[in-house]
């Protein structure tokens, strides 16, 4: 399926009768052999929950045949061209579908967060059934958000945003609808896994070997997509935004590479055995894990917020000189922060001394990065009191400036000693994923769908309001109360009387959590209600009556096909 | 000055661009990952640490499935309230045969590092089907279709395989005799446990459940629980011998 990266780079000369193209003939080849493999294993499979996965695997893989070749008789000879009257001739399709799959999985990710906290408030919302137990349910909330959601997000603006920085269409002809589709694949039988037991245990790389091949093809398309778009740009300077999108792209490959290699009981079997194993696994695990968090949560969310804090603003970048020192220094940096997550534990002390001291100077370029993006609106504050899109844009950068700084706090090994295995980092998370991912992404969304769909402005800014401040008022809500409960239970479980006896049973700490697992579980409420908001206010957006021809800040779209 | 201009040869060509990231994001893993498959400290062998046996291992996968690792670690770090609240910290051979390891890194519940022996199979029993019977106030999920479900580990010898090549020390006796070394952990007054424990020293062997004959997953999970943190004998384990 490789050849679907490369295909249609070069339009199909003038004359040429119609033939299909590399791409076409690659995923029909590759579909029809797919099929048949998975329609093998279907027959064979050990287990009926991977019998299930491969009866999707085979369905998907005929349907992809079917759609490849109904699109080859539908289309015309030539493919789209590049240019059209020496204008980028931009292929937005796909962006729009990754748009709508990151609100559809945004929704379905904060509502199982929901679920998730109020079992813990409430344990007989666990049902005493396999599939809807804790134990299933909270990594397919985290791949929810995090990769269906955040990934979603992550794709559409990097695609967005690779194209108009370079003035380039796409590279590639199926090879975007590829990673758009294949991903969103991914997620589902990932999440279906999750929920029908199917998990290597490895936290946010739970899915198993055979949904990890699958993520690596789509994401090896994914990364040539992004990479040909990028050289055949007809700016000469690569922009900001594209340098922190090609970091992340790149190194989540990188780590998922490292973190996953494992080797399957058979191939009619669902089940592997990771190669690393016990200390050296704990170190690739969470050398891969806080990385998901550099570079699928930062760098990645960072390249949307260098494209879409200066256009909202139209201010330019505070400073170019900040944002190349930052942007080495980050990605340098995060990579050594891993051992923080295994503090006083069996690995050495002096990964940890090293895991820790890099995490307090990784504060540096965090900050540098909030202030890049703060500063930007210099000479716009104003607009904070009438645009409540940047408003979310600039909170967002303040929560990301709030979370670096509390992250660095935590990896401190005294702090850590109180912090690690409580809910203090349950709530550190999230006020990175709400606060900062979350903001910046509900943002993008905000300013995307209107440019995206050709409309002069959203439904209503009202409603982004009511966003805004439901949410914040959720996302309060959660951190102080986790704050609380976490700093609270980590004092308990050390406390001790006078006599030099511990002072609390195990259980009594976790009773004492009730109450901030309450106003948890209100917080989530609350932010779901907000994203709700949203999903009207795109909705509205989307349906609206194209209206007559309006000067909009956005320039107008050249249509795709 | 000049250092500024430099940078724009970057900005101009991606694939340098690319390289330069590559170089930059490969150091820190590389310092603090390879050593760890040389040290002393990260690879000793320690008397009584020995793999799995096929129940266990069995119960292992189950707790993978459930997702246990979620709520519960099994890393007692080296703290006094650690130490005194669940036992002698863990050492890293403890996990060696751990494949993925299970360290955690959430407490919705206790630790479970050395959990073995601390509870009869009957109290686990009960406690995985009905945790508020036994604890109330707890917030684990019940597990009682664990006891239902009857035990489906015809082929955990294609497990062993895997984990002997991934070097984990299973010979093949072990792995031909799994089936047998796995019903004989399970039962009680089994002729062929004899044998097992030659294989596998100190593993827990009779019937875990109430069901004559029948191994159920409840049973392989509480086979796992009471062998954890078990294998070494911290009153002969010498914890100087890796100072330098």
């Amino acid at each position: 399926m490789a050849q679907t990266g490369t295909a249609g780079l070069a339009p199909a000369p003038k004359g040429m009768s119609k033939g299909m193209t590399p791409g076409e003939l690659g995923l029909v080849i590759s579909g029809v052999a797919m099929a048949a493999l998975w329609t093998l294993i279907m027959a064979k499979a050990w287990t009926p929950e991977y019998a299930f996965h491969a009866g999707l695997f085979a369905i998907v893989s005929v349907a992809t045949v079917f759609a490849v070749i109904n699109r080859y008789h539908a289309r015309p000879a030539i493919l789209p061209p590049q240019e059209i009257d020496g204008k980028p001739n931009y292929n937005m399709e796909p962006v729009k579908f990754a748009t709508i799959a990151a609100v559809f999985w945004g929704i379905a990710g904060f509502a199982v967060g929901l679920i998730i906290a109020s079992q813990l408030a409430f344990p007989a919302l666990n049902f005493d059934l396999p599939w809807t137990a804790f134990g299933r349910m909270r990594p397919l909330h985290t791949s929810a958000v995090i990769f269906a959601f955040g990934g979603n997000v992550l794709i559409a603006a990097s695609f967005y945003v690779v194209q108009r920085t370079c003035r380039a269409r796409l590279a590639g002809d199926l090879a975007p609808w590829f990673v758009v589709l294949g991903y969103n694949f991914f997620i589902v039988i990932a999440g279906t896994g999750y929920l029908l037991g199917i998990t290597q245990s490895k936290e946010y790389a739970e899915p198993e070997w055979y949904a990890d091949i699958l993520l690596t093809i789509v994401w090896v398309t994914y990364f040539l997509v992004f990479l040909g778009t990028v050289i055949k740009r007809k700016e000469p300077h690569i922009y900001v935004a594209n340098w922190f999108y090609l970091a992340f792209i790149l190194t989540i490959a990188v780590l998922h590479l490292g973190n996953n290699p494992s080797i399957p009981v058979s191939i009619f079997s669902s089940k592997s055995y990771i190669v690393w194993s016990g200390v050296q696994d704990a170190m690739v695990q969470w050398w891969y894990g806080h990385n998901a968090v550099g570079f699928f949560l930062t760098a990645g969310f960072l390249g949307i917020m260098y494209y879409f804090i200066p256009k909202r603003a139209e201010r330019p970048v505070y400073s170019y000189r900040l944002s190349i020192i930052h942007f080495w220094a980050l990605i340098f940096m995060y990579i050594w922060a891993g051992p923080h997550h295994l503090h006083y534990t069996a690995l050495p002390d002096w990964a940890q001394t090293l895991g820790m001291t890099f995490s307090i100077m990784l504060w540096m370029p965090s900050w540098g990065g909030m202030i890049n993006g703060l500063m930007t609106l210099s000479g716009a504050w104003d607009k904070l009191r009438t645009d409540p899109v940047l408003r979310m844009l600039v909170v967002s950068v303040a929560f990301y400036g709030m979370s670096t700084f509390e992250g660095p706090l935590m990896s401190i090994k005294a702090v850590n000693s109180l912090s690690h295995y409580t809910d203090w980092t349950v709530g550190h998370v999230h006020s990175g994923e709400l606060g900062w991912v979350c903001y910046v992404s509900f943002a993008a969304i905000y300013c995307l769908v209107p440019w995206l769909w050709n409309k002069p402005n959203l439904y209503s800014l009202r409603l982004v309001n009511w966003h805004f401040w439901v949410s914040t008022l959720g996302i309060v809500c959660y951190i102080s109360a986790m704050w609380v409960a976490g700093i609270m239970q980590g004092l308990m479980w050390r406390a001790y009387t006078s006599f030099g006896f511990l002072e609390y049973s195990f259980l009594e700490t976790v009773e004492a959590m009730h109450p901030f697992y309450i106003i948890r579980a209100f917080g989530g409420a609350l932010y779901l209600a907000g994203a709700l908001i949203m999903v009207w206010n795109i909705y509205k957006t989307i349906v609206a009556p194209v209206e007559e021809p309006q000067i909009s800040a956005a320039p107008a779209l050249v249509p795709a096909e | 000055m000049s250092l500024w201009k430099k940078h724009a040869i970057v900005e101009k060509n991606s694939i340098l661009l690319l390289l330069g990231v590559l170089i930059v994001i490969s150091i820190g893993g590389l310092v603090e990952i390879l050593p760890l498959f040389y040290l002393k400290s990260t690879i000793e062998k320690v008397e009584g640490v020995r793999p799995y046996t096929p129940l266990e291992l069995a119960g292992r996968n189950i707790y993978v499935r459930e997702g246990c690792y979620n709520c519960h670690s099994q890393m007692i770090r080296a703290l006094r309230e650690e130490v005194e609240r669940y036992g002698h910290y863990s050492l890293a051979a403890e996990s060696m045969y751990d494949h993925p390891f299970q360290w955690g890194s959430k407490r919705n519940g206790p630790d479970l590092a050395r959990v073995g022996g601390k509870y009869s199979d009957d109290w686990q029993r009960r406690h995985l089907t009905n945790p508020r019977a036994v604890v109330s106030g707890s917030i684990m999920p019940g597990y009682p279709f664990l006891a239902k479900a009857p035990l489906d580990a015809d082929r955990i010898d294609q497990d062993m395989k895997v984990l002997a090549i991934e070097g984990v020390p299973y010979s093949d006796e072990m792995i031909a005799k799994a089936s047998i070394d796995l019903k004989a952990q399970g039962s009680d007054d089994d002729p062929n446990t004899a044998d097992l424990i030659r294989r596998y020293p100190k593993a827990n062997a009779r019937a875990f459940g109430e069901q004559k004959g029948v191994i159920t997953e409840a049973d392989a999970l509480i086979a796992y629980l009471q062998s954890l943190g078990t294998a070494i004998d911290f009153r002969i384990y010498d914890d100087k011998a890796n100072m330098r």
